[in-house]
């Protein structure tokens, strides 16, 4: 394979048009300078420490190694997921009911597709793994999200009419049903949309770096169409396990909608 | 028929109370004196503890959904989840045979929600909830946002109900209605129930 390598001047020259939007945010009064400067920054430090740790982990092989590398990189979609809410389930529930669903979701998938289709020699690789769940991860946390704050947001909106539901007698279930479906659609829907726009709209990241790295651009559509649609499988089980979790942890053994276990969280 | 021993939840002191079949037994009290607060907590819609039972079955023994189609709450405000009236209705054909009752046309099934009044909303809501065929039935100000005559409408409807043996507990500031409707007045007052002076003997307006 061919392929070009990046000198730190190639880099510094990039950071120019960074340098460029922040004399922008000054010059209009935008008051974005530092803000983007430190999020520029932050992306070279956090990138530079990924780079590092891959490479450690690519020269020992080890399960363990690798394990703990996907848990942190887990524990930290989890976190996303929680700040992305506007409101949250009380207690470890807010922490724990994304990234169980996560957890789950991006281990069955990405064990899935390196034990039976990507198959590399130790399965666990993680030259192989790691890059896979981090594909999966980013987006199973996109619809876990949107999910659980559908769930939740209209569960405190629509409680009137969930409530006039549960008072004539349905299920707690069934009192959700429309709020529940419109759930699980809402945290699906960015990996459908992802996958009508691949190709037309968006070149997809993964194929465009094996393009780059002088991979036959018939052999990354491969690889990009077996991403997509792990993406697509993890984002549909972990969107499922969060937001039927959700709508349990919002009732009780007596079919009521129980409220008091979210708070209000402000200004997301 | 209805028996209510120390029902208490935050906000509610012990609750001792018992409705027996075909009595009306009406409530009242200022505004966050905990009334629709009790009737939640009777129809088991938060957390509440205490031991309730109708005809001698404990609640507990009854599965939530069952118990609340035996027990019916109406609140004051009601909720909608369809953009049609029918939506709400499990029986069509029930409604329109009750709905000329209250003083709507059979036709109202047909309206969206978005539409309705607030006096329809309030018959309808209490509509939905007759059409299931409770035993008990708590209505809080079920009649609020009607005019004199459709109220009295509306108190015949319940009136069968209270001969057919149906229990009501009825939240209202009417003295003419709990006059007319109940047996017993209980005052509610910054979440404890007392006895408030009896309502004369008497069953029904005359329906």
């Amino acid at each position: 394979m061919t392929y070009i390598t990046l000198s730190y001047t190639d880099l510094a020259v990039a950071a120019v048009l960074v340098i460029l939007n922040a004399a922008l945010s000054i010059g209009l009064r935008l008051g974005l300078e530092w803000r983007l400067l430190i999020a520029a920054g932050r992306m070279v430090v956090q990138l530079a420490l990924v780079a590092l740790v891959l490479k450690a982990l690519f020269a020992v092989v080890s399960p363990l190694f690798t394990a703990a590398a996907a848990l942190v990189m887990v524990l930290f979609a989890g976190r996303e997921v929680m700040a992305r809410q506007t409101r949250r389930f009380t207690g470890l529930w807010a922490y724990g009911l994304g990234t169980t669903s996560i957890l789950a979701a991006a281990t069955i998938v990405t064990v899935l597709a390196l034990t039976t289709q990507v198959k590399p020699d130790p399965w666990y690789d993680p030259r192989y793994a790691i890059p896979l769940l981090g594909m999966v991860l980013g987006n199973t946390m996109t619809g876990v999200s949107l999910g659980l704050d559908r769930l939740v947001t209209a569960a405190a909106r629509e409680r009137s009419a969930i409530e006039a539901r549960l008072a004539l007698g349905q299920e707690f279930s069934e009192a959700m049903g429309t709020i529940t479906r419109d759930a699980l659609r809402g945290g699906l829907m960015p990996i459908i949309n992802a996958m009508s726009a691949a190709g037309l709209v968006s070149l997809p990241g993964m194929m465009t770096g094996q393009i780059l790295a002088g991979v036959d651009p018939v052999e990354a559509v491969k690889y990009q169409i077996l991403i997509m649609f792990l993406i697509a499988g993890g984002t549909g089980l972990g969107v499922l396990a969060a937001v039927l979790g959700g709508v349990r942890r919002l009732t009780d053994g007596r079919h009521r909608l129980r409220l008091d276990r979210l708070t209000l969280t402000t200004g997301a | 028929m209805l028996t209510i021993r120390q029902l208490t939840r935050p906000g509610l002191e012990p609750v001792d109370l018992s409705i027996e079949a075909g009595e009306c037994v009406a409530l009242s009290g200022p505004s966050g004196a905990g009334k629709s607060m009790l009737m939640r907590a009777i129809v088991d819609l938060d957390p509440n503890e205490g031991d309730v039972r109708l005809d001698g079955a404990a609640r507990g023994d009854i599965p939530a959904p069952r118990w609340r189609r035996l027990v019916a709450y109406v609140p004051p405000e009601s909720g909608w989840w369809a953009d049609d009236v029918a939506s709400h209705f499990p029986d069509g054909d029930a409604a329109r045979r009750l709905l000329p009752r209250l003083g709507l046309p059979a036709e109202a099934l047909v309206w969206p929600v978005a539409r309705l009044s607030t006096g329809e909303r309030q018959r309808l809501a209490l509509a939905r909830a007759l059409v299931v065929e409770p035993r008990v039935l708590l209505l809080d100000e079920p009649t609020s946002g009607l005019d004199r005559e459709t109220a009295l409408k509306v108190e015949d409807v319940l009136s069968e109900r209270l001969a057919d043996g149906v229990a009501i507990l009825l939240v209202t500031h009417d003295t003419g209605q709990t006059r007319r409707l109940a047996r017993r007045r209980l005052v509610m007052k910054d979440g404890k129930v007392t006895d408030g002076a009896p309502a004369p003997a008497q069953s029904g307006n005359g329906a």
